[in-house]
């Protein structure tokens, strides 16, 4: 039963710090990207999302209300991929739309913990009072709302897809896992229509601190992501969106829908991240797609976290030996680093670019990333390496 | 012909070939199974933090890890490890070298108190106040040992390790029917042909006073504090919320034709799975009880089996006014008039709700339930809600020949997932 069928993107759903929706993430737009806050959190540097006005995918204010900004900026992202997909207000395909959803953790009240920490009741001699500031404090709803599911539940009860629903976690291997689900689900013949990604709200402190206690943020002016190694490395965090409707092929074409593009294959593994492992791994998934040699465009997911950036690159710049001319871009550097949300937005991305037939320009300082000059793209390398575990690949081909 | 190893469908049957087993009742199946079939209650007090002030302080913990340093992710972890450990020796597999992918259901990965504090003062004297503080204090400090706890791939990734899985270790949360959903995952992954084995394993530790304080300001959690033992009362007048509970189970699937030719025990076959989400309300059920009619009817279509062939229903079973109701209403809906010879349990009633876990944990139990041929009861049951006509076995366990189970997970959020595990009657 295995890859019997072919897996097409036929909606996409996206918003960044570059805009909201398909023609602000498209090449023609790339002028656009990369807009950044260092002041809010400095010395942090974050890609703030867009202006967005909810209501126009969240109707009631109710409803936003329920949720943290995370979840709204997903809800809408769902919205628009469902609605470029031709599958709003379709209560017969909803209803058999299967939710593959990538999310982390919900969004604390960073102020009612300040207050906590500030007022020194959360001290081991004060049990009682910590308890008593939980109790009057904690906003009921606030938190069990926030749970990583209720991004999937929230898309369920705004939008009405309900044919299953599975939240994934674990950083940015939860997106790789979610498109990789997705995409072996309908090219088995399991099923048909699936709503993927992932959403992250990066302007907020409980989540820097998240990050931090790993050091793995950068801490610096704004830099392309593969110039931060020499001052150690790190991601700079991203609000993104990133909404994928993918279906198998049959079914589009029955509904007569067109596709941005083709997912080929998924290959993802796990290695310790012993020195070279991640090189190796990437090498080892590379050999699985097949991938056609000559040209070749990457949108690569490289975080600027090392090492993880270094054997990523290492492992790119290395087929260039195996008879492939690559030409990297990192959209990390663009939109942030979205970690859940991050692999989906690559794939976006790079539907995007397969279905104007261009790619994105080079962008970086340290001329990592070679002109792409061999005419239309026919496929785009999409990388998802997780900043500290989780390698992912995919491949894209222009239909 | 068809294939024995095939089922209805010509699909590759998933045989479960080892089961572990942690809850507040005790360490591994023996134990568990001998105090779930007394009616024994894990439920009690909770030693681990103060509780002054609160209105709910009893909860099942699980007190019989021993951990040196004790955070919700360190237990959460550490039970999945027991667990798979034991349904690896079960099954007769390596205990590194596991043949197949991770399926885990986790819970929130989630600084604590202790530890926010921990991070704050570490910055005495500073100037800056809240996050700032913190967040200056994790990039000056080494608190490394907090990072590798709170991010949320790293429990997949300790099991990983710990048990050799293959591929990338999958963690999945659809709430309170995660557990539910990794054995699904299992399952499918074992049909695709991806693999002729999978580890799926729901683990949960909760019990963190902020979680509690969370649960308990959204009045879902009983309040009987005066009797621990009592407090979980599926299906009873007089049930009055959930207890929160901690635990981990852990389920060896094995494709059958891979799992006979290497000799395995055959335990169980996870015949069916089936899934529906709610789009209806963040907590509470569509009122029609149609997303959980569609995920039961769904798993029963996907066992290729009528619902009258269902003859025994290991229950989501809270204990909470609402989830009880509804839960009977579609299990009628269903089954029809076969549920009044239909008898409906809930493990809750002694081992209490161990949230992200419960669907692995209560598969286990099913899975028991079939092979020693004794239904656990309903414990707490006495005083029965005469709008829940259902045959509950209350208080004692019954013997009984139990061919398939329907096992009920509902997860908060709107996403149901249901099982159905049958016997195995070895090669026709």
């Amino acid at each position: 039963m295995k890859n019997s069928r072919e897996v097409w993107i036929t909606g996409i759903g996206i918003l960044s710090c570059a805009g909201e929706g398909i023609v602000a993430h498209a090449p023609s737009n790339q002028k656009n990207f990369t807009q950044t806050d260092t002041t809010r959190f400095s010395p942090y540097c974050v890609h703030p999302l867009c202006t967005v006005d909810f209501a126009k995918q969240i109707v009631k204010t109710s409803e936003q209300k329920q949720m943290g900004l995370w979840q709204r900026t997903g809800v809408y992202a769902a919205g628009l991929a469902l609605a470029d997909a031709g599958l709003t207000d379709q209560p017969a395909l909803l209803e058999r739309t299967n939710l593959v959803v990538a999310a982390g953790n919900g969004e604390r009240d960073c102020s009612f913990d300040s207050k906590v920490l500030g007022a020194g009741t959360c001290g081991a001699a004060a049990p009682a009072q910590l308890n008593e500031a939980l109790l009057t404090g904690l906003r009921p709803t606030l938190y069990l709302g926030e749970l990583s599911n209720l991004l999937a539940g929230n898309i369920s009860i705004v939008h009405h897809a309900t044919g299953s629903s599975r939240t994934f976690k674990g950083e940015e291997i939860s997106g790789v896992s979610a498109i990789e689900n997705a995409h072996r689900r309908i090219s088995s013949g399991q099923s048909d229509l699936f709503l993927v990604g992932g959403a992250l709200n990066a302007e907020r402190e409980d989540l820097l601190l998240g990050y931090e206690l790993g050091r793995t943020l950068w801490a610096h002016p704004y830099k392309s992501v593969w110039s931060r190694k020499a001052d150690g490395g790190g991601f700079i965090p991203g609000s993104v969106g990133a909404f994928l409707v993918l279906e198998a092929r049959e079914h589009a074409q029955a509904r007569g829908r067109k596709p941005y593009a083709r997912v080929c294959d998924v290959a993802t593994d796990r290695c310790r991240r012993q020195p070279g492992e991640a090189t190796r791994t990437l090498q080892n998934l590379f050999d699985k797609l097949g991938v056609p040699e000559g040209a070749l465009a990457v949108m690569s997911g490289a975080s600027g976290a090392e090492p993880a950036t270094s054997e990523e690159l290492e492992f790119l710049q290395g087929l260039e030996d195996r008879n492939y001319r690559v030409a990297i871009r990192a959209h990390g550097a663009w939109l942030g680093h979205s970690v859940e949300a991050h692999f989906p937005a690559g794939v976006c991305l790079a539907a995007l670019a397969l279905a104007s037939g261009q790619f994105f320009e080079p962008s970086d300082e340290k001329s990592v990333e070679a002109p792409f000059e061999a005419g239309e793209v026919p496929h785009v390398l999409v990388t998802g390496v997780g900043h500290w575990r989780g390698e992912g690949l995919a491949l894209l081909a222009r239909v | 012909m068809s294939s024995p190893f095939k089922d209805a469908r010509g699909r590759p049957l998933a045989a479960v070939t080892g089961l572990g087993v942690v809850t507040s009742l005790g360490r591994g199946k023996d134990e568990n199974w001998r105090k779930l079939t007394s009616g024994c209650s894990g439920i009690r007090p909770i030693t681990r933090f103060p509780t002054d002030g609160l209105r709910t302080t009893i909860a099942g913990t699980v007190d019989c890890i021993e951990l040196s340093v004790q955070t919700s992710a360190t237990r959460t972890m550490e039970m999945a490890g027991v667990a798979a450990a034991e349904a690896l020796d079960e099954a007769g597999l390596p205990e590194a070298d596991f043949p197949g992918p991770l399926f885990l259901a986790t819970p929130p990965a989630e600084i604590e108190w202790p530890q926010r504090r921990r991070i704050y003062e570490a910055a005495l004297g500073s100037a800056d106040k809240g996050y700032r503080r913190l967040v200056a204090a994790a990039r000056a400090g080494d608190f490394q040992d907090i990072a590798d706890e709170s991010q949320f791939a790293s429990a997949a990734i300790y099991l990983a390790n710990r048990f050799g899985t293959k591929g990338l270790p999958v963690s999945v949360s659809t709430a309170c029917a995660s557990g539910a959903t990794a054995i699904q995952l299992g399952v499918e992954a074992i049909r695709r042909g991806e693999t002729t084995a999978a580890l799926c394993i729901g683990t949960d530790s909760s019990v963190q006073l902020e979680a509690l304080v969370r649960f308990s300001l959204l009045s879902a959690l009983s309040t009987r504090n005066d009797a621990p033992q009592a407090a979980s009362r599926p299906f009873s007048r007089g049930r009055d919320g959930f207890v929160m509970a901690e635990g981990a189970g852990a389920l060896v699937l094995e494709d059958l034709e891979a799992a006979v030719g290497r000799g395995a025990p055959i335990l169980a076959i996870v015949r069916g799975c089936g899934e529906m989400a709610d789009d209806y309300h963040r907590t509470r059920s569509k009122p029609d009880g149609s997303a959980i009619i569609g995920a039961i009817r769904r798993a029963i279509e996907d066992a290729c089996i009528a619902p009258d062939d269902i003859d025994y229903v290991n229950a989501h079973g809270t204990s909470t006014p609402e989830n009880d109701k509804m839960e009977y209403l579609s299990l009628s809906a269903v089954l029809g008039d076969h549920l009044q010879k239909t008898p409906v349990t809930s493990n809750k009633s002694m081992i209490g709700h161990t949230l992200s876990a419960a669907g692995a944990i209560e598969a286990v139990f099913s899975v028991l339930t079939i092979q020693h041929g004794v239904i656990p009861p309903t414990i707490n049951c006495d005083d029965p809600d005469p709008e829940i006509p259902m045959d509950v076995v209350p208080g004692t366990a019954r013997a009984a020949r139990v061919r398939n189970v329907l096992s009920n997970s509902f997860g908060f959020g709107g996403q149901n997932a249901c099982l159905v595990i049958g016997a195995y009657d070895g090669v026709k």
